[in-house]
């Protein structure tokens, strides 16, 4: 994907994005409830403890709904269609990306369809977008 | 002053206007649509400035439009939640005059959606969470995030693109007669399908159009309404309820079904103590047509799976047994940005028996909005039966 928008990691999103950039998909996942959860904070949303850890995760992932712009932002200096998606984690937290490795048509893009993680470069940062597993 | 609830219909609504004109005003800046919308809903009421005693708007400074209109007030409500603020203002505005913090709540909506005068830079954050997690991947302008869920409803329900494509008609159909509408061509389904694309699957008739415009409101208790001039017009807080998820799209609790659409219209009901039998005419906030589906489906007028149908079938439309968005709805009527304050409009002049396209016999009219993209949620059943 070409130039876009480039995320500025906060202190409580830091650890997400330093995984991004050494190639790992790290998620926060609550010791106590044992439940993996996203967006980054420091405290488990579903139990309020404190206890939390990043896991580096599977990076597998469903697709769970998406839509193919064919108006991307000025934001962006490519004017191609872009696959904006909802994923969902093999650990479960929801996360939206992109899909890439196919071209953006309703017939690559099928709800449910197996997926695997990959990063792409964005300024000084990189991006989980996702390739699906068979094409 | 004793305490009073504020649902039940002892709250009412006795002024209400949009600005005199909506669509493309490029000679008013984002202020002045508010002022011309707050002073045409305060002359409908029969009331002036000077008796306006709290006073609530979302987006811009409350301040902003109190000193622009004179106000010195002893309660104010700046609650923005997105396009539904405005429900939220007249739930707010309704527990305000039930506990005696205000006595005349004004409400005011101006935006320069289309024109863009006098209105903030947009600007992005990318430190936030959408900063982080959603623009970076393009979901920036609404129809790249509102829609993103869509495709997860439909196919849980086995619909599809068609279904987008009625509920678009079915509104139309409304809007046609109507002079203040932006969209007011007939279309079919296929050729709402086959329109120019925007963001599969929603093609352009299915996203809301681009407007400038205000609107207002001004609410009394129902005894005070008694004595004015707009008596016999006035419309009354039967029941509401609000309720917020995540300003991150991919945080729904479930694609498929948005909870505060749930917790949000079930608060009304029970509030207003009536049933969807009860209701005579619906406004569901439809920035795009995904919407009135959750809707229908979520605050419980059909079941699981049967809004599509319902749309399909005519039931939303002129003659239908539950017509809604009679206006033509953000689709084909008016959309500047925070589309709350016109379905509100709509239903009061529903309710009032002063629409462009009347619904008989009407008693009660329920109100659905989002905030955001799937931020937020409020709901109002308003009556015209005076307690």
């Amino acid at each position: 994907m070409s130039i876009g928008p480039i995320p500025e990691p906060t202190p409580e999103t830091a650890p997400f994005w330093q995984g991004a950039a050494e190639g790992e998909l790290r998620i926060q996942r609550c010791i106590r409830c044992e439940s993996f959860y996203f967006y980054p904070r420091p405290f488990c949303p579903k139990c309020n403890s404190d206890e939390v850890e990043w896991k580096r995760v599977s990076g597998r992932a469903r697709l769970s709904s998406y839509i193919i712009n064919y108006r991307p932002s000025p934001e962006f200096e490519s004017k191609d269609p872009q696959i904006i998606a909802l994923v969902t984690l093999e650990e479960g937290p929801r996360l939206c990306t992109n899909i890439v490795g196919v071209e953006p048509e309703p017939d690559n893009l099928r709800l449910g369809m197996e997926l695997q993680v990959a990063f792409e470069p964005r300024g000084d940062q990189f991006l989980p977008v996702f390739k699906p597993v068979r094409i | 002053m004793p305490l009073i609830s504020p649902n039940g219909g002892n709250i009412a609504i006795v002024g209400a206007s949009e600005t005199e004109r909506v669509g493309v005003v490029p000679d008013m800046s984002m202020i002045q649509l508010h002022a011309d919308a707050a002073r045409r809903a305060l002359k409908d009421a029969g009331l002036t400035p000077a008796d306006v005693d709290g006073i609530a708007t979302a987006e811009t400074q409350v301040i902003e439009v109190a000193a622009m209109l004179g106000i010195r007030p002893r309660w104010m409500d700046g609650t923005t939640i997105g396009g539904c603020s405005f429900m939220a203002h007249v739930r707010h505005a309704a527990a305000a005059i039930a506990t005696g913090q205000a006595s005349v709540v004004l409400i005011t909506h101006g935006e320069s959606g289309r024109s863009w005068v006098g209105m903030p830079n947009y600007s992005m954050n990318p430190r936030g969470p959408d900063g982080q997690f959603e623009q970076p991947f393009g979901a920036i302008a609404p129809y790249s995030l509102f829609t993103l869920p869509a495709l997860a409803f439909l196919e849980a329900r086995g619909m599809g693109q068609r279904d987008l494509a009625e509920v678009v008609v079915a509104q139309r159909e409304w809007a046609i007669p109507n002079e203040r509408a932006q969209r007011r061509t007939p279309v079919t389904v296929d050729e709402v399908l086959t329109g120019p694309r925007v963001a599969y699957p929603f093609t352009r008739d299915m996203c809301c159009v681009v407007t400038d415009g205000g609107g207002a409101l001004v609410l009394v208790s129902a005894e005070r309404a008694r004595d004015l001039p707009s008596a016999n017009r006035a419309v009354y807080l039967m029941g509401s309820g609000e309720s917020c998820e995540s300003v991150l799209v991919s945080q729904m609790d479930d694609l498929t079904s948005f909870g505060s659409f749930r917790r949000a219209s079930a608060e009304a009901f029970e509030t207003a103590g009536v049933t969807h039998d009860d209701i005579d005419h619906a406004m569901f906030y439809d920035a795009f047509a995904h919407l009135p589906l959750y809707m229908l489906e979520d605050t419980g007028f059909v079941g699981f799976g049967e809004s599509g149908a319902f749309h399909a079938e005519g039931h939303t439309r002129p003659g239908g047994r539950l017509p809604i968005n009679t206006n033509g709805g953000g689709m084909s009527y008016t959309h500047s940005g925070m589309y709350g304050m016109y379905a509100i409009q709509e239903a009061v002049r529903q309710l009032r028996g002063e629409a462009v396209v009347q619904v008989p016999d009407m008693k009660l009219s329920f109100v659905q909005g989002v905030g955001g993209l799937f931020w937020s949620a409020a709901s109002l059943i308003l009556s015209n039966q005076a307690p």
